[in-house]
């Protein structure tokens, strides 16, 4: 019924996207929370960002990088950076202070403290945040197909041109198994990572 | 900058009809979702916490069918109508605001709750008086969420021909035209911004004095 080809092409989109999600997400959480004059600005644009359709946003990425998956990706990672942002700086901002000043009184480096305790500290949070924007980067995969990029919103698309009603309704179950799955896979090992902090 | 100039000379008018249609979209569904919003979260704050546990969840699992298969099959029933438009993004609209509504309510302490009824009041009374003034700040942050949102989503409307900001979107990627994509992404950008300072204005008027800058 549906293309496993659409399906897996899905699951590379947010793969993929989600991985850059997190590392540039994670790398301006941490410059928001050393930097105070950056802070206001990193968050501001991530929070702009999310104001400006999904659509739109993927057709202006559109006009620098072709109609390729490339463009999707890039898309989905600006549309769901802010959830990682936010959560990295939240996270590293309410560590408790005793534990910071101890982990420099041990004699810790800045960047030693910051690796070690502070964002081992934070793991939890961070991991929230990193699971709200891979189950919104399914639901904005959907719209890669506008610009080119394939995945399950082609096959969606399509069923509903040809009103093939049991396409769509499949298509559709599976993007939500795949949100489920993604979202209650990731809520487990949240769980275990605040456990494993307190 | 000429290009956007001669965008404004050509299209002005068109924007101008396609913001105040997008506008439209967006006031009555977060109307229609807020209004539908409220009455559940009031129902389930009521009902044992048995049913919102199997509720929410249930809620939330619809939630993830993609805005653009949602209005795909109604479409099929309800035709080429803002009706269909309106009944796709009011339910989008009631997700964020149910959920805050209803965790709102539920944070009342018992302990308020008690003293209203200890000074007399009925169950109605201690609903307008009490539970929703305190709830406020959590509701309005549903709002204001979900507004924002169907601003984003209110793009899908022109997928199906009903105008808004969204048909510039689409002709632009079509004709990869940048001019056209930004004259419907900016509007809607500063569209969801201006809601959304509307709403924290009437939230700061509605809030009464005694509950300024306090956190829920």
């Amino acid at each position: 019924m549906i293309d496993t080809a659409r399906v897996l092409q899905h699951l590379h989109l947010v793969l993929v996207a989600s991985f850059a999600t997190t590392i540039i997400g994670v790398a301006l959480g941490v410059l928001t929370y050393l930097s105070a004059l950056l802070r206001p600005v990193i968050l501001w644009i991530a929070d702009i960002l999310q104001t400006i359709p999904v659509l739109a946003l993927l057709g202006l990425v559109m006009v620098f990088f072709g109609p390729t998956a490339t463009t999707v990706i890039i898309g989905i990672v600006l549309y769901s950076l802010l959830p990682v942002v936010r959560n990295c700086y939240v996270g590293l901002e309410g560590i408790n202070p005793a534990l910071k000043e101890a982990a420099r009184g041990m004699g810790m480096t800045k960047l030693q403290a910051l690796l070690w305790v502070e964002l081992p500290l934070a793991l939890p949070i961070i991991f929230a945040g990193i699971r709200i924007a891979v189950v919104t980067s399914i639901g904005i995969a959907v719209f890669g197909n506008v610009v080119g990029g394939g995945g399950l919103g082609a096959t969606l698309t399509n069923a509903i041109r040809t009103q093939n009603m049991p396409v769509l309704l499949w298509g559709t179950l599976s993007l939500m198994v795949m949100a489920i799955v993604f979202d209650t896979a990731m809520g487990f090992v949240e769980k275990r990572l605040k456990s494993r902090n307190t | 900058m000429s290009a956007a100039i001669q965008f404004l000379e050509t299209r002005g008018s068109d924007l101008v009809t396609a913001v105040l249609v997008h506008l439209q979209f967006v006031v009555v569904s977060v109307g229609i979702g807020f209004v539908m919003a409220m009455l559940l979260a009031i129902m389930l704050s009521r009902l044992p916490a048995k049913v919102s546990a199997v509720a929410l969840p249930v809620l939330g699992v619809f939630q993830t069918v993609p805005g653009l298969v949602f209005i795909g099959i109604l479409f099929m029933y309800t035709g080429i109508r803002p009706l269909t438009v309106i009944i796709a993004l009011s339910i989008y609209a009631l997700f964020p605001i149910l959920k805050n509504s209803y965790a709102g309510i539920l944070s009342v302490p018992e302990a308020m709750k008690e003293a209203a009824r200890g000074c007399g009041m009925t169950d109605l009374q201690i609903l307008c008086k009490v539970e929703l003034p305190l709830a406020m700040s959590s509701i309005f942050a549903g709002v204001r969420m979900s507004t924002i949102y169907t601003v984003s989503w209110a793009v899908l409307a022109a997928m199906i021909g009903l105008g808004g900001l969204g048909q510039f979107i689409f002709i632009g990627i079509e004709t990869n035209n940048q001019v056209l994509i930004l004259g419907g992404a900016i509007p809607a950008a500063i569209l969801a911004v201006a809601l959304a300072m509307l709403i924290d204005f009437v939230q700061d008027k509605l809030t009464p004095r005694g509950m300024k800058g306090r956190k829920p």
